[in-house]
Order: structure tokens, then C-alpha cells, then sequence
């Protein structure tokens, strides 16, 4: 019996992301960012979610990606984590997804120009791969430090 | 299912509750065995950890437990008595239910450990025990017990009572001077029974931490709405009386709110501590050494989140103090110390902070040692090693890598411990100082801030964006402006410094310091003024030059995610009250960053200052400037001169040759300058000098007052032009007498009076016969 996985999607420089829809807590577009000095590159700034102090990651330099165009604004996907709550900055949000295990494979070699450690695995889409992102590993930046 | 887990849960945490207790009374029972209160309270624990296990069903907790208790009872009843193999195993066995509960708590089962030989020792222990109870603890006993009497002593004393001596046992001791009324009366208290620790009847009501969280942020939020309220209230837009006594009385209520909320998630250091007497005995016990510990303070109240944050911390000073700074019993009695060392611990509140020392009276740290360890290490120079104070040699302590010990032991490990302590300590926004002397013994002191939940803070620019300052570092604000923002800052030995009042204040650049890429001061900066912020960081001042400076606000500080957590210069965030989020600054981590905070930069400082005086104090002098006929100019210190008089014509008097004034009750000759240092040349050199009236016909003379060997002379000068700080440094040598030489000041060519030649030319003795001469006659 194929257990079905649902998945929030996003896009970010043509790739198309998924993360586990338990992890997200909710999607936010554009929000004022305030720069943290001397942080990781990888910290856009801190918004504010309603009295909470999120910190917003730009997943496109996190994953190696190209920068986003200057006058494109990213939106937000709040992920839930140990320690509070998180922002992934992308360029699109798609659809929840309803996928079927089963087309879960390995990242193959066509998956090109970005750092694959901080993928899962992919899913075979009707003309697309679903990359998805291991959430947890996306998010840590102790190494980075 | 879900009422049996909360059943379990609150086992677990009453038994948690109950264990740190066990693991102090024990402690105490073995140094005070004949304690019936304690006693009674272990069994009291034991069994009811018993009782709830059975219920629960888990059988190797309930055997283990079993046999503590049967062990327990024995002593209770007196069958037994305490020895130090009876309290390990019971202090064994309290490890073991913690294991075992731990394993509840993670997995829900008992876990793996196996117990039996525990409890088999337990019961064998316990089979020692006599048949023939002995009677509840007399005077006699205790005072035997403490070691104070001698069992000789005692049965004599009882001998004596047998027969009919009215006394009781502590009398007669005393009268035999075989013990002091001081002991007899402490053994008399214990006896008395303790209505203090364990079973107190205190009410309160066990809170899960996560709901206090919750609360304190909602009080956050509704400071911050507060906030917004009163800036409304107080625009001038608001007439309506209601609605101002209407948000000052929420005003009032906040606050209170706020402070009450903040008690509820204080605790007493206590908590933290009761762990430590079972600590030490353990490791002291060990290392073979004997070692007690005072605490001092345990009410103490943090943060819960302070609290937490420093238990492993304090238990690691803690073994190091047993470990490596208490010395063995041999070295002890050959330095003539006692033979139990002592380890004190303090905690107070002090300065909206809390202090907590630790010390110890062992053999200190050696900062010889400490020097040439790092020297050895690689991590100092020489150089650096020579200009190191004791105090900052002892400090390194904390570097990572660090640990002199020569044998590095399990127990405290290696140098990897004071670099975490040091570390974990600043995290929470406190210091951490070590204090040692050789042979005596070492204090490590920390100082932690009370709460950081909501605190008042200047709000800056740097760099384009806002920065909160906690006020508590907050000392002052300069402002500079034109002039002095262009004169204010100093550059000494590459670094910039601001003179206040006297004082030599490090500078640095907020805007440079937040990046590499910033200039020193952006372009927000307001022009040609200079905004100091005058900040403090463990006893240095130093300041911080913003772009503009703001308001005060009471700021909600605001947890940030794990990441932030590592960058020393800020202290957390905070949501503005118009939403955007603001990073306060970690005033401590700036100072460091910027590295303005060490003994050598005081140093440093001071020598620069000191040399900057004596500066000024050896070229810089004072000199009076004036003019004498045609246009001479001339200088002299101003220094000898005791006063300037403008002197009328018709005051001048003739004694002899003499021109003489009627001055101050005595009579001061006239001295003209213009004659006493005649010019060679006859045209005017000054064309805009007085030439027109020579100074005989004027009204007025200007008179330079000299003071020579108590008596005043007066320096006649045709005009006093100025008083001038400069050097004074002849740069032509004199071309004629009444002249030291010549000089530029001013711009323009300036003369050096010889006024001691000149003085002297008067002839003052000839002077003073012909006065005493005329008045006599």
C-alpha cells in the first residue's frame, strides 16, 4: 500500500522544491527584513511574524544558486524548527502536492548547479523533478560558522 | 493511556524533586549521624518512592528502593550505625533510581541496568545491624559522635548521674572542662527538632515552564501596546482627561504585571546548589582528600533560564576546586593549614546583577607557571608574556587548551572545562574573573544580569539602520559639534580617543565595526556633529561614536534563533513599536570586538596620557606679552607676575632718582621699562604701536606688579597686549642686557625680558637706605 506524502512546493531559480507539509508552518509573502551585521551571508535579516523574531535564510545562496534578480521579492515559507521558527526565502509558492511514495528516488546526476547535500531525494513528476529539501540540514547553519 | 502518563509524569518529577534532597541530607546525615529529623525524612523519601513504584509496576525500582529502606530502618532504629560504606551505597542507590527514572522518562520502561549487586550490598549492610536497638540519641552520644567528647569522659559523667548527681551529662562535661558550654549547647539544638527542610508546608503550585514562557511574552506584547498607547496619550492630540487617567492606570498595571510575571520564573540558586555538598564529599572522597563547602546566599533568586544555563558551569569550578586547587592532605599540614579544605560559595544580588563566587583555600594558581605554559604553547610572545599583569596571567586560565594540572584526571578532565565555562557564561550576558593567590587559594567570580526579559534602551543609528543600547551600560552622552567635532577626537598610537574631563576615553566606530565596508561614519551622519556614547563594560569606559542618536525605550528583548546566538556583538532583538525589528547591541562583545577592554589597552592609555601632560607641561608656558616705547613687544612669564595695575599719573611720587607709588601700604618703585632696556635703533618697530603720547604724559601707566624678595616692584609698560601659552625657546641669543633673547610669538618677533637683570639694575639696596633714610630724618 503506497502511503501518499503531502508536500508544500516552491521555485526558486526554475528548480521546483518540496518540503514535508508538517514542517511548514505557514507562508508569508514579502516582509521587511532588518540586516544583521556580521551574520553568515546566508541570514537575510529578522522579520517580525507577529511578535515573534524569525530569521530569514536566502535558500537561494544557501543552496548555491544564483542570486535573485534585484527587483523580484522573495516570499517566505516558515518552517517550524527546534528552536523556533524560521524563514526560507523563495522565489514562488506552488501547490500542496499529494504525492505517492514510491516515486521516491535518489537525486541523479542531471541535477546540476546547486548543492545537493541539502537534498533529500526527488519525485518523479509528469515532466518534472520534485526536489526535496532536507529541511533540517537547510536550516542548520552551525557549520557555516 | 494519557491519565497513566500523567501519572507517571508527575512521579517523575516529585521523585526528581525528592532525590536532589536525598543527595544533600545524606551528605548532612554523615557529617551529623545522630540526626533523627534527617533520618527520618531519607526514609520518608525512600518509602514513598517505594510505594508509588510498586503501584506502577516497576520491580526494579521498588527492589532497589526495598532494600534501601530495610537498610534505612535499621539506622532509624539505631541497630546501625552510619559509616562511610553505609552512605556510599545509599548515595549509590539514590544514582541508581535516577538512572532508572531516566530511563522511564525516555524510553517508558526501567532500562537496562541491572541493579541486583546494588541491592545485595544494601542487604548485607544491613545485616550488621545489632539485635538490641541502642536508646534515641543522648547528649553524651552526639557530643561522642562529633568527636568533641571522649567515650571515658561520657560514661563518667553517666557514672556520676547514676549515683545521683543532680547535673545533666552536658553540665557535668563542662564543670570537668572536658567540653566547652558552646558544644553543649549546639548538640542541645540538634537534638531539638529542625521544622525547616523537606516537609515544608509552603503553598505553592508546580507550573509547567513552557506556560510561563507564554505568559511572559504575552506580557511583552502588551508592554510593547503600552508603550503605543502612551506615545498617543502624551501627543498633544489627546484632551480627553478620561482616557489619560484611564491609560495611566494601564500604565500602572503593566508594569506591576510585568514585574510580577518576572518573579514567577525566579528561582533560588538553591536549586543548583544542593547538588554540590554530594558533589564534593564524592570527588573529595576520590581524591583522597578532605574537603567541605559553605554555601552562602542559596536564596538567591535567577531567572530559571540564568539557572539552567549555569549548573554545569558552576559544577565544573566546583570539581576544580576539589580537584586541582584544594592540595593534598600532606601538602595541607606541611603549609600549615587546616586539614579540611574549605570551599565557600556566595551568591548576592548587586548592581541590578547577580554575583556569585566561588572560592577555595588551596594552593592558588601560579601565574609563572601559566606564562610559561602559554610561552610553550605558542600562544603568547614573549614579548606579551613580560607586560602581563597577575591578574591577566591567571585570567588565561580560560583559554582553550589550558590545563596545568600534572595529572590530568577523569574527574575534572582536561583543559577543555574554563574555555566552556567562560563561554557559556558570556552567552547569557555575564563575566566570569579569576582572582588567585599563591599558597592561599583562588576565587572565580561571575556576574550575570538579573533578567533581560524587558529592559530601558537608548535607540541609535549606525550605518542606516537602528540599534538598541541597554541603558544599564548606558554612562553618558557627548555631543560635538564644529569645533570640538573636529578637534574632539585624538589619534594616539593609531588608535582614537576622545579626551573626557581629563580622561583619555577609547573610541570606536559603530558603523566600522558593523562592517568591513562601512565607512567610520555613514552619510546619515549628521554632518559635522559627533554623537558619543559613553559606555561601560566590566568597569572600562569607553565610547561609541553613532550616526545619530534617538529615544529611550523600554524594549522587549526578544529571543533570536541558535545562529544569532553566536555573534558576540549583539544581545538579542527587539520589535520597535513600529514593528521593525531592531539587534541590541551585546555592549561586552562590542568592547571586545573591538578590543578595547584589556589591561594593556588601560595601560597603554594611561601611559599616553600621562605622556600627553607631561607635554604639555614641559613646552607649554604661560607668558604676558606687552609693548614698551616704539613698538618694542616683549615677553615674560607669567608666573612672576603678581598682579597688572593701571596706575594714575598722578600717583607717581619721586623718592631720590626714583619714581615711586604709594602701592598696597608699602611703597613700590617704578621701573620704566622703555629706559631700564634702552633701544638701540630710534625708528618705531611696530608702526601701529602708541607712539603719539610717551608714557610721562599720560593719564594712566600700565604697570606690571613683580614681586622680588618680598617687595613689590612695578614694571612700567606702555600697553599689556596679551597672555600667550607657548613655548618659550629663545631662538636668537641677546644682543643687549635687560634681554634673554628673542623669540616668535604670536607671529611676530618677540623680546624675553631679563627681569631679574633689570630688577637688580634699580639698585634695590641703595633704594631701601634712602626710604629708611628719609624717614628717619
Amino acid at each position: 500500500m503506497a502511503e501518499g506524502q503531502q508536500f508544500c512546493t516552491f521555485f526558486l531559480d526554475n528548480h521546483y522544491f518540496g518540503i514535508e507539509v508538517e514542517k511548514v508552518q505557514e507562508v508569508l509573502r514579502f516582509q521587511d527584513m532588518t540586516y544583521v551585521p556580521l551574520a553568515p551571508e546566508v541570514v537575510r535579516g529578522l522579520i517580525n511574524l507577529r511578535g515573534q523574531i524569525v530569521t530569514a535564510i536566502d535558500t537561494r545562496r544557501r543552496l548555491d544558486l544564483p542570486p535573485r534578480p534585484k527587483d523580484q521579492l522573495p516570499m517566505n515559507v516558515i518552517i517550524r524548527a527546534n528552536d523556533g521558527a524560521m524563514s526560507l526565502l523563495v522565489d514562488e509558492i506552488g501547490d500542496v502536492l499529494d504525492i505517492n511514495e514510491e516515486t521516491f528516488e535518489e537525486v541523479p546526476d542531471t541535477v546540476q548547479g546547486l548543492s545537493r547535500e541539502l537534498l533529500r531525494g526527488v519525485y518523479k513528476l509528469e515532466g518534472r523533478l520534485l526536489l526535496i529539501l532536507n529541511t533540517e540540514k537547510a536550516i542548520d547553519l552551525s557549520a557555516l560558522n | 493511556m494519557g491519565e497513566m502518563d500523567e501519572i507517571i509524569k508527575e512521579f517523575l518529577v516529585e521523585s526528581h524533586e525528592n532525590l536532589d534532597r536525598l543527595d544533600r541530607e545524606l551528605v548532612d546525615l554523615e557529617k551529623d549521624p545522630g540526626n533523627q529529623e534527617i533520618m527520618a525524612g531519607i526514609f520518608r523519601t525512600f518509602h514513598t518512592i517505594k510505594g508509588t513504584c510498586g503501584f506502577l509496576g516497576y520491580s526494579k525500582l521498588e527492589k532497589l528502593t526495598h532494600a534501601a529502606e530495610t537498610l534505612l530502618g535499621h539506622l532509624r532504629d539505631g541497630r546501625l550505625k552510619l559509616k562511610p560504606a553505609i552512605t556510599t551505597a545509599l548515595l549509590s542507590s539514590v544514582d541508581a533510581v535516577r538512572e532508572i527514572l531516566a530511563a522511564i522518562e525516555k524510553k517508558g520502561n526501567e532500562g537496562k541496568g541491572e541493579y541486583s549487586k546494588l541491592v545485595q550490598k544494601l542487604t548485607v549492610l544491613g545485616k550488621e545491624a545489632d539485635e538490641d536497638p541502642q536508646e534515641v540519641q543522648q547528649i553524651g552520644d552526639i557530643l561522642i559522635d562529633k568527636g568533641i567528647a571522649d567515650e571515658k569522659d561520657v560514661d563518667h559523667a553517666l557514672a556520676e548521674q547514676a549515683k545521683g548527681d543532680p547535673r545533666h551529662i552536658g553540665e557535668i562535661l563542662v564543670d570537668q572542662d572536658k567540653v566547652s558550654p558552646q558544644e553543649v549547647k549546639e548538640a542541645l539544638e540538634q537534638q531539638q527538632i529542625d521544622a525547616k527542610s523537606g516537609s515544608i508546608s509552603e503553598s505553592s503550585i508546580r507550573v509547567d515552564v513552557g506556560q510561563l514562557d507564554k505568559l511572559m511574552n504575552l506580557v511583552g506584547e502588551l508592554v510593547l501596546a503600552r508603550n503605543q498607547v502612551l506615545q498617543y496619550t502624551y501627543s498633544s492630540e489627546v484632551k480627553d482627561s478620561a482616557f489619560l487617567a484611564t491609560s495611566q492606570h494601564l500604565n500602572l498595571i503593566t508594569t506591576e504585571l510585568q514585574e510580577g510575571v518576572m518573579k514567577t520564573r525566579m528561582q533560588p540558586i538553591g536549586n543548583v546548589w544542593s547538588r554540590f555538598p554530594r558533589v564534593v564529599r564524592d570527588l573529595a572522597v576520590a581524591c583522597g582528600k578532605k574537603v567541605r563547602i559553605e554555601l552562602d546566599g542559596k536564596d538567591t533568586e535567577l531567572d530559571k533560564t540564568i539557572i539552567e544555563a549555569i549548573k554545569d558551569p558552576l559544577t565544573h569550578l566546583v570539581r576544580n576546586c576539589v580537584d586541582h586547587g584544594i592540595e593534598d592532605l600532606a601538602q595541607r599540614v606541611e603549609a600549615r593549614k587546616p586539614a579540611s579544605g574549605v570551599i565557600k560559595l556566595r551568591a548576592y544580588h548587586e548592581g541590578g546583577q547577580v554575583n556569585i563566587e566561588i572560592s577555595d583555600d588551596g594552593g592558588g594558581i601560579d601565574p609563572e607557571k601559566l606564562k610559561k605554559k602559554a610561552l610553550s604553547k605558542g600562544m603568547i610572545t614573549p614579548d606579551k608574556a613580560s607586560r602581563l599583569s597577575e591578574r591577566e596571567a591567571v585570567n588565561m586560565a580560560f583559554l582553550p587548551g589550558f590545563s596545568t594540572a600534572k595529572v590530568v584526571s577523569k574527574v575534572s578532565g582536561r583543559g577543555v572545562g574554563m574555555d566552556v565555562v567562560k563561554t557559556n557564561i558570556e552567552k547569557i550576558g555575564g563575566t566570569v574573573d579569576l582572582q588567585s593567590q599563591l599558597g592561599k587559594g583562588t576565587t572565580v567570580k561571575i556576574k550575570i544580569p538579573l533578567t533581560l526579559a524587558i529592559i530601558p534602551a537608548l535607540v541609535v543609528g549606525g550605518g542606516g539602520n537602528r540599534y538598541a543600547i541597554p541603558q544599564i551600560s548606558l554612562l553618558e552622552l557627548v555631543r560635538l559639534e564644529g569645533e570640538n567635532a573636529r578637534k574632539g577626537i585624538e589619534e594616539v598610537q593609531g588608535a582614537s580617543v576622545y579626551r573626557l574631563r581629563g580622561t583619555l576615553l577609547p573610541l570606536v566606530f559603530l558603523s566600522r565595526e558593523l562592517g568591513k565596508d562601512h565607512e567610520a561614519r555613514s552619510e546619515e551622519a549628521e554632518g559635522e556633529i559627533i554623537n558619543i556614547v559613553v559606555l561601560q563594560a566590566d568597569e572600562r569606559h569607553f565610547g561609541l561614536v553613532v550616526d545619530k542618536v534617538f529615544d529611550t525605550e523600554e524594549i522587549v528583548v526578544k529571543p533570536v534563533g541558535k545562529m544569532l546566538k553566536g555573534l558576540s556583538t549583539f544581545a538579542g532583538a527587539t520589535i520597535m513599536g513600529d514593528g521593525r525589528v531592531s539587534l541590541i547591541l551585546d555592549v561586552m562583545g562590542l568592547a571586545q570586538r573591538a578590543n578595547v577592554v584589556t589591561e594593556e589597552r588601560d595601560r597603554s592609555l594611561v601611559e599616553m596620557d600621562g605622556a600627553a601632560v607631561e607635554a604639555v607641561e614641559e613646552d607649554r608656558q604661560a607668558a604676558l606679552l606687552f609693548e614698551i616705547g616704539n613698538g618694542a613687544r616683549m615677553a615674560m612669564p607669567l608666573d612672576l607676575v603678581a598682579r597688572l595695575e593701571e596706575i594714575s599719573q598722578t600717583l607717581v611720587e619721586r623718592s631720590g632718582n626714583q619714581d615711586v607709588v604709594q602701592y598696597r601700604g608699602e611703597i613700590m618703585p617704578l621701573i620704566h621699562l622703555s629706559e631700564a632696556v634702552p633701544e638701540r635703533r630710534r625708528v618705531a618697530r611696530d608702526p601701529q604701536a602708541s607712539t603719539d603720547t610717551p608714557v610721562g604724559e599720560k593719564e594712566k601707566i600700565q604697570v606690571v606688579v613683580y614681586s622680588h624678595e618680598g617687595r613689590s616692584i612695578g614694571l612700567v609698560v606702555n600697553r599689556i597686549l596679551d597672555i600667550a601659552e607657548e613655548k618659550l625657546e629663545i631662538q636668537n641669543e641677546a644682543t643687549r642686557a635687560g634681554v634673554l633673547g628673542s623669540m616668535v610669538m604670536q607671529g611676530k618677533v618677540t623680546e624675553l625680558l631679563d627681569v631679574k637683570t633689570v630688577v637688580q639694575a634699580v639698585n634695590m639696596k641703595n633704594f631701601e637706605r634712602q626710604i629708611a633714610a628719609e624717614t628717619d630724618g
